[in-house]
């Protein structure tokens, strides 16, 4: 990394202020001025449009194997993604996700 | 999900978020601390790491953040990467108005401070689940799904930033957060319509993970939001 201590603190603090401003456009401004029907409704699916198509990439191509499949890491997304439709739980869904792939990675060492 | 005893309704919305908040600790604290431990390799004083994690709070970006410092990035490119990993939160903001858009402006800036993954969907999915909550309830259950999570987040970069030890690979951290993210969406999976979103959420994602950080996720974002509310009103029409 090269950069002086200034420009390190310039790079916080914007990404800091830019953060909040993100967060902060919508609900700050608009406030309970009425939105159109059909916005109310696009808005109902933020969460599942947003992070699966986050974690996509993720499951397929992980970072930590330089982007090669990894069977190990599929089965434990499939595995979460099951057991959290099944339970309608998260604390579950996140404890059986990371059992399934710490067992599927012990399975793999042994073989 | 429990029914809280009713004392002062606030009060009990408060706590009750800060039941469901919880289990997010569990990924708070391998996160913040593998944050501190990147961040101190990277070069990055204590100082300023800290106020990287609590002037930003957001785990995805400070991640995409440090790791474009690491390769000497042009300034303005780090900026405008990591700030767009956050624009999803433009669109988490824009789905919370309906919820707390008549909260006072100094309760709306405090949510907006707070307002990442697991703060936004823990909270929408229980405004959803109960339409008769009052604005003020609704404030108090979001403030209460933070309260443990930002202390742990705040906390654990610290000690990861002091005990500097890499966490060994085999400990597969970097799985941790994709696990999370989707037993955080799956529950929300209840229609044919959020499956349609999921769907092509997963598919236009995929397609597009070439482009710029962040850029193909917001296409990706907004069509799946729109297959959502086109199926949504299929349904209804073929329902009459």
């Amino acid at each position: 990394m090269s950069y002086s201590t200034a420009e390190i603190w310039t790079i916080i603090a914007i990404m800091g202020i830019g953060t909040f401003l993100i967060r902060f456009s919508f609900l700050g401004l608009i406030g309970d001025r009425p939105m159109p029907a059909f916005v109310l409704r696009l808005l109902r699916y933020t969460p599942v449009a947003v992070l699966p198509g986050m974690v996509a990439p993720l499951v397929l191509w992980p970072g930590a194997t330089d982007g090669q499949f990894d069977p190990v890491r599929v089965l434990a997304a499939v595995a979460t993604v099951l057991i959290g439709i099944w339970t309608r739980n998260v604390l579950w869904a996140i404890l059986g996700g990371a059992a399934t792939l710490y067992a599927a990675m012990g399975i793999t060492a042994l073989l | 999900m429990t029914t809280s005893t009713v004392k002062t309704p606030a009060k009990s919305a408060y706590w009750a978020g800060v039941r469901d908040g919880a289990p997010f600790i569990l990924m708070a604290v391998p996160f913040a601390t593998l944050f501190g431990v990147i961040a101190t390799d990277a070069g990055l004083t204590l100082a300023q790491a800290m106020g990287f994690t609590v002037l930003v709070i957001a785990g995805a970006a400070q991640f995409a953040a440090l790791q474009l410092m690491v390769e000497n990035a042009s300034i303005a490119f780090v900026l405008l990467a990591a700030l767009a990993v956050n624009l999803r939160m433009a669109m988490y903001s824009a789905a919370l108005v309906p919820y707390l858009g008549s909260a006072p402006l100094w309760q709306r800036a405090c949510i907006s401070y707070l307002n990442f993954d697991q703060t936004y969907i823990t909270s929408v999915a229980r405004y959803e689940a109960r339409p008769e909550m009052t604005v003020a309830d609704r404030v108090a259950y979001f403030l209460g799904v933070a309260t443990p999570i930002t202390p742990f987040w705040f906390g654990m970069t610290f000690v990861g930033i002091v005990a500097g030890q890499a966490i060994p690979d085999a400990w597969a951290l970097d799985f941790i957060m994709p696990i999370m993210f989707l037993a955080m969406v799956a529950p929300m999976v209840k229609s044919l319509a959020h499956v349609a979103a999921a769907a092509v959420s997963v598919s236009v994602g995929l397609l597009l993970v070439g482009m710029p950080a962040g850029t193909g996720l917001l296409i990706a974002a907004g069509s799946a939001m729109l297959a959502g509310a086109l199926v949504e009103v299929w349904i209804e029409r073929r329902a009459r």
